[in-house]
Formats: structure tokens, C-alpha cells, sequence
């Protein structure tokens, strides 16, 4: 068996944009997720943290071919996940499960919890009989810490956080190896935010979980995360340990993120230097040649337009690799500009 | 950070008893149950709480924004020697803009998105003074340019969508600046945006107050931002302030149990890693009682983890000084625990 659960090799979706109005002329490509080579070992929660439209979640929905890749290999325990059939799909589909951001839109508000939490036993035949499903709906709600008596409940009856943990039964009916975790928190007020990462993080060590943590918010990602992928325009730029990644980030871009996080310490607030961005994320129709992070990179340098960095092992952990010519220029040298991508965008 | 070396200035805000009552089919809400602070010039207030902790209702109050057939508001907010509270509609009218602009958390509500970026700034600008629409338009792009939007002159011709969402939080922290108001509000302006664009705005509005000496109503839930803005904190729950003083008392020496949880249960990057992880976060357990059925005594006894006091459930804890506080504001906290300010 190996280490690895989830692997992804060159993995591209890009969505065709039809223009629209008079101002745009022919259809563009959106380069949502575009090159990700990344390996999810047995086991361990990966943090993959990013800003809004950096393809983050795109990703998580691709490892689980919920969108299907335009290019590049995803393989789940040994399996090309890219080449499988309806059928052999949906049993692999029982290993993997997904909790979504909004709890709110993700449970069915006619069907009863019960209903919704045993639909995953229903389809993939884990257990026969009436009773044995509602014995094990039962089990599945004491597992994410809720009274099993609520099973006969609707959606409406519950708060946004018992409603994710509703969410997240749901995920674990299928005794899932994996699972994705998009923005699970990210609607929850913080005390909820709490309940719902300590649940996690004693499922995860309880039942041996894979845990794929997607979200924009760097503290909550350390918090749970064994090790830590930034993800910046489609790709991923840095990744490594989390204590590594989180107290000594070495690509420009990581360090910004991080120095833009508020910590609540009034007197470290003030001291700290906060790395203030120029501009907007360039948009994924139009990435910048190269390093995409060159248009607003305080360190940006001669190679950064006209070679795609290659993430590279920096700093003293081991594991710890970042896409950036400050530690060595290595990658492949920008000989055409295909479709989507600007040799010298605006601004 | 300006408020601790600034002399005792005339404040610009004065809220004094403010309650905010609502009707609903559910029985009468108790939203905002007796709350009292000033802001002064130049100074940043944080009211920091969750979702119903009744912190939006209460500036909403303030400006008369919330509609009086279902509100009841009582108490007094004086902003420069006015009632807010007590005026009549036509100068409430003039006193948004100059007196007190504000700019809520979702940019892409708060605009209009059939009228361009310039018509939106130069109706408020003309709303309050009499200058030709040249004048006004020449302001506008000054405006623009001030709170950091490229090329400003051409950006006054564009429409809100045209905009990613950082910079149309910008044009709506321009419209709320347009009239140079004494006070400005702001509700949860930098959840919606991501930490980089957060970290923009919060630099810019506070080169801002900087400039103009405005006074700031900051409302979040986020207890880092308000670790990098505010000078004085408030924290609200089920209505009622249950702790406030500087913000180095409370953050740093939180002494409600309320404060306590919230602050436990963030996600801390600076917190030190044991057995090289990130300990569990300690967690406040339960929900916050819904405005309709508010417990008696303590409002936030059924979940408090420290409750001991035989007054917890049945009277109602005042907001008690803790200490004189740093910079000459007292830190209090409204509750029986005797344990102290330190954690």
C-alpha cells in the first residue's frame, strides 16, 4: 500500500469564456486550475489555502472529478480516477466524500436529517433494512456530536452549525478514506467556527481520515493542517509542513498572505510589518507569463516574465517546495504564449 | 492609535442608553438592551460580537436607517450637539454625508449597478453642497484617486461590475468620504474581501482618519482586525455590552467569560505549536439566546462555562469597573465572576 492517497499530474481545467457585449471579440479560455501536480499522503490533513478565484476549489471538486479535468491525471489509491467508467465511478465515489461552504444550500430543506444522512447507505448498499440504516443514521449523528433523537428533523429546525455537522454525517455515511472540506467553516460565526474544527480534527484521528481542509482563512488552515499548499492563479506556488509554511513562508506571495492576517494581539498588531499588495489578482483568462505572481510581486526580477518557476525544495524543512526564482531559477523557459495567457498584461 | 496622546476632546459621538426594540411575529426583539460609548475625534471604536449579537441594528438605529414600523428606539446619540434620535427626517437627510458616512459589508449591494461610479459619488457630493457638476466631478475624481483607484478620471465612467469587489469597496469608502463626515461606520466593510484587499482597505482608511481627524464606529466580528485598528473596544452579546476599555484591557486581559470564549476559540497564528501541533481551541459550547427570549439575569449564563454566582441566573450584572484601564479609559465588564481580569 502506498503512502500516497490522492494524486493529481499536470492537472488542468479551464472553462471556455464566451464574450459578451461589443467591446470583446472571439471566446477566451479561463484557466481555473492549470498545472497542479500534488500528492495527498494516507492520513493527513492538507490546508490548501488561496484568495477568492485562485482556483481553490475548483481543484478540491476535480480531485473528486466533480468537474471534469481537461487535462492531466488524478489517481485515487493506485486508480486513474480520469479513465473511469459511470459505474466504477460511483463505488469509488463512496470513498470520497465532500462537506460543502453553505450549510444552508447543501442539505435538502423537504427531507428529514435521517433521510439526508442515509441517502449515500441507500445508493452505495451499505446497509440493508430500514432498521440498520436508522441504527446507523444514529451512529453517524453521536459521531459528529448530535443527538441522535433529531434524526426526523428538516434542515430549517437547525443552526448553521448543526446543520454542517448534519453536513458532514452526511459525508462520513460512506466511510469515506477522503475527504474534501470546501470553506466548511467559512459561514459559521467564530465560536461555531471553533466546535466545527475540533469535530474535524477528532474525526480525522478518530476514523484515520484523509483530510483535504480548502478554505481562504490562514489561521483556521493552520490550525487543522499537517502541511499547508498556497495557491495563486491556477497553480500551486508553495506547499510543505505547516509550521514550516506557516512561520517561515518563502515565496513572496505566501508572505504577503500571511502578514495580511490579523492576529488578535494589540501590541504585536502594531509592531508587526504588513506586506500591502498592489493591485488585484491579474483574472484567470489572462495570466501573466511566467511567475503569475510577477504583475505584483514587491521582489519581481529579469527571469520572472520569461520562465514558468518550478516548485523547488527552500528553506530547512524537508518537504517544503516553492515556486520562485529567488531560490534559483528552474523551470521551463516561456517559448510560446498559448491561449489565455498575456507576454505583457496591463498595468 | 491616535486616541491615547489626543487631549480631551469635545466627542464627536455620544450614545447614551441606546435600545433598540423590534417587532416580530415571533413577539417583541430585544436587539440592542441599553448601550452607552463615545467616540472621539480622530479615534476607532470596535463593537465587536457574533451574528444577533445586535451590533449592525445598533448603528443602523444611529442614522435612522431602520424603518419605524417595526423599530422602537429609545435613548440618546448625540453626534456634534444633535440628537440623532430625535431629529426630524429632512435633517437626518443632511446630516448622512456630512455628519456621518457609512459603508456596509457588501459593495456590490451598496452601489447601484444601472448608474456609473461618477453619477453614484457626484448625486452625494451636490446633495450637500452647491457646486456645478463640473466641480463635483472634478471632486469626485480626487476622491477616486485618494482612496487608490487607478486612472480615476476614466474609472468615474464605469459601472460597479466593471469593478472587482476590493475596488468597488473603495468607490463606496469614497461616496461615505464625499462630504468629508465627522464620523464614519463601519459594518463588517472588509469580511467580504480577501485578506490582501482587507489589509488595503484598512491601511487606507486608516490614512484617512489620519488626514481628517474622522471619528470611527468599526463593527466585526474578526478580533484581529480589531487588534490592528481600534483604540477602545466593545463587545457586544444578546444585545447589551458586556465588556469595553482599551483595546491592549481587553483583548490582552479579557475578563468576561463571553470575551474569554471568543478570544479561545480563534484560530491563532501566532499561538506557539505543542508537540508540533496547534493545540484544540477551547470552545464556547451552546448558541446565543435569539433577541425574542433573552434569559433573566446574566445574558449569557446558559453558556458560560465559569457561572457560579446564585445572581448569574436571576440579576442582571452591570457593567462594573474593572480598573482605570490604560490611557485613561476604565476597563469594565458586566458580570458576578470574581476571577479577575487576567486569564
Amino acid at each position: 500500500m502506498s503512502d500516497i492517497l490522492v494524486s493529481a499530474r499536470g492537472l488542468e481545467v479551464h472553462f471556455p469564456v464566451r464574450s459578451r457585449g461589443p467591446a470583446r471579440r472571439g471566446g477566451g479560455v479561463l484557466r481555473a486550475v492549470d498545472g497542479v501536480d500534488l500528492d495527498i499522503y494516507r492520513g493527513e490533513t492538507l490546508g490548501l489555502v488561496g484568495e477568492s478565484g485562485c482556483g481553490k476549489s475548483t481543484l478540491g471538486n476535480a480531485l473528486l472529478r466533480l468537474v471534469p479535468p481537461t487535462a492531466g491525471t488524478v489517481t485515487f489509491d493506485g486508480t486513474d480516477l480520469t479513465t473511469l467508467g459511470r459505474k466504477a465511478m460511483r463505488d469509488m465515489r463512496r470513498r470520497a466524500g465532500m462537506v460543502f461552504q453553505d450549510p444552508f444550500a447543501s442539505l435538502d430543506p423537504r427531507r428529514t436529517v435521517a433521510q439526508t444522512v442515509s441517502e449515500p447507505l441507500e445508493v452505495h448498499g451499505l446497509r440493508s433494512g430500514r432498521r440498520e440504516r436508522a441504527a446507523r443514521v444514529g451512529e453517524l449523528l453521536e459521531l459528529v456530536g448530535l443527538d441522535p433523537v433529531v434524526a426526523g428533523r428538516y434542515p430549517h429546525e437547525f443552526s448553521g452549525g448543526q446543520r454542517q455537522r448534519v453536513g458532514i454525517a452526511r459525508a462520513l455515511a460512506g466511510e469515506p478514506d477522503f475527504l474534501v472540506c470546501d470553506e466548511a467553516i467559512a459561514s459559521l460565526d467564530v465560536s461555531v467556527q471553533a466546535q466545527v474544527l475540533n469535530l474535524l480534527r477528532r474525526l480525522q484521528r478518530q476514523l484515520g481520515l484523509t483530510l483535504l481542509f480548502v478554505s481562504h482563512d490562514l489561521s483556521a488552515i493552520r490550525h487543522i493542517s499537517d502541511r499547508i499548499a498556497v495557491m495563486y492563479l491556477g497553480r500551486i506556488v508553495e506547499i510543505g509542513p505547516a509550521s514550516a509554511v506557516g512561520s517561515s513562508p518563502q515565496m513572496p506571495y505566501t508572505q504577503a498572505l500571511l502578514s495580511a492576517v490579523p492576529v488578535p494581539h494589540p501590541a504585536l498588531e502594531r509592531s508587526r510589518q504588513r506586506i500591502v499588495l498592489r493591485g488585484d489578482v491579474p483574472s484567470p483568462s489572462a495570466v501573466p507569463s511566467g511567475c503569475r505572481f510577477r504583475t505584483r510581486c514587491p521582489a519581481a526580477f529579469e527571469p520572472c516574465p520569461d520562465v514558468v518557476p518550478a516548485l523547488q525544495p527552500v528553506g530547512e524543512a524537508p518537504g517544503h517546495l516553492a515556486a520562485c526564482h529567488l531560490h534559483g531559477v528552474v523551470g521551463t523557459p516561456v517559448t510560446e504564449v498559448p491561449e489565455g495567457v498575456t507576454a505583457h498584461p496591463p498595468g | 492609535m491616535t486616541a491615547t496622546s489626543l487631549p480631551a476632546a469635545e466627542p464627536v459621538l455620544e450614545v447614551d442608553d441606546l435600545r433598540v426594540e423590534l417587532r416580530t411575529p415571533r413577539g417583541p426583539a430585544h436587539v440592542v438592551n441599553g448601550l452607552s460609548y463615545t467616540v472621539g475625534p480622530g479615534e476607532t471604536v470596535a463593537v465587536v460580537g457574533e451574528s444577533g449579537s445586535g451590533k449592525s441594528v445598533s448603528v443602523l438605529a444611529l442614522l435612522g436607517l431602520l424603518p419605524a414600523r417595526v423599530a422602537t428606539v429609545t435613548g440618546r446619540a448625540v453626534l456634534q450637539g444633535e440628537d440623532l434620535l430625535t431629529m426630524s427626517s429632512d435633517r437626518l437627510r443632511q446630516v448622512r454625508g456630512p455628519g456621518a458616512g457609512m459603508v456596509f459589508q457588501d459593495p456590490m449591494t451598496s452601489l447601484n449597478p444601472v448608474l456609473s461610479i461618477g453619477k453614484q459619488l457626484i448625486e452625494g457630493i451636490r446633495a450637500h453642497s452647491d457646486v456645478s457638476k463640473e466641480v463635483a466631478r472634478r471632486r469626485a475624481a480626487d476622491l477616486l484617486g485618494e482612496v487608490g483607484l487607478p486612472d480615476p478620471e476614466r474609472a468615474l465612467d464605469r459601472y460597479p461590475h466593471e469593478l472587482s469587489g476590493g475596488m468597488r469597496q473603495r468607490v463606496v469608502i469614497a461616496i461615505a468620504l464625499s462630504n468629508s463626515p465627522a464620523l464614519l461606520i463601519a459594518d463588517e466593510a472588509t469580511t467580504a474581501l480577501d485578506v490582501t484587499v482587507q489589509a488595503q482597505i484598512i491601511d487606507l482608511v486608516e490614512r484617512l482618519q489620519a488626514d481628517h481627524g474622522t471619528g470611527v464606529i468599526w463593527i466585526t466580528h474578526d478580533l484581529g482586525v480589531v487588534a490592528g485598528i481600534a483604540d477602545r473596544v466593545l463587545v457586544m452579546y444578546g444585545g447589551r455590552c458586556v465588556e469595553d476599555g482599551t483595546v491592549d484591557d481587553v483583548l490582552e486581559h479579557p475578563a468576561h467569560p463571553y470575551t474569554r470564549g471568543l478570544l479561545g476559540s480563534l484560530p491563532d497564528l501566532a499561538q506557539p505549536l505543542v508537540d508540533g501541533r496547534v493545540p484544540d481551541l477551547t470552545t464556547v459550547p451552546g448558541l446565543p439566546p435569539p433577541p425574542t427570549d433573552l434569559p433573566a439575569g446574566c445574558v449569557f449564563w446558559p453558556r458560560c462555562p465559569v457561572r457560579s454566582d446564585p445572581r448569574c441566573e436571576t440579576e442582571q450584572p452591570p457593567l462594573a469597573v474593572l480598573s482605570p484601564g490604560s490611557g485613561g479609559l476604565e476597563h469594565r465588564a458586566a458580570t458576578w465572576c470574581e476571577s479577575g481580569a487576567d486569564r
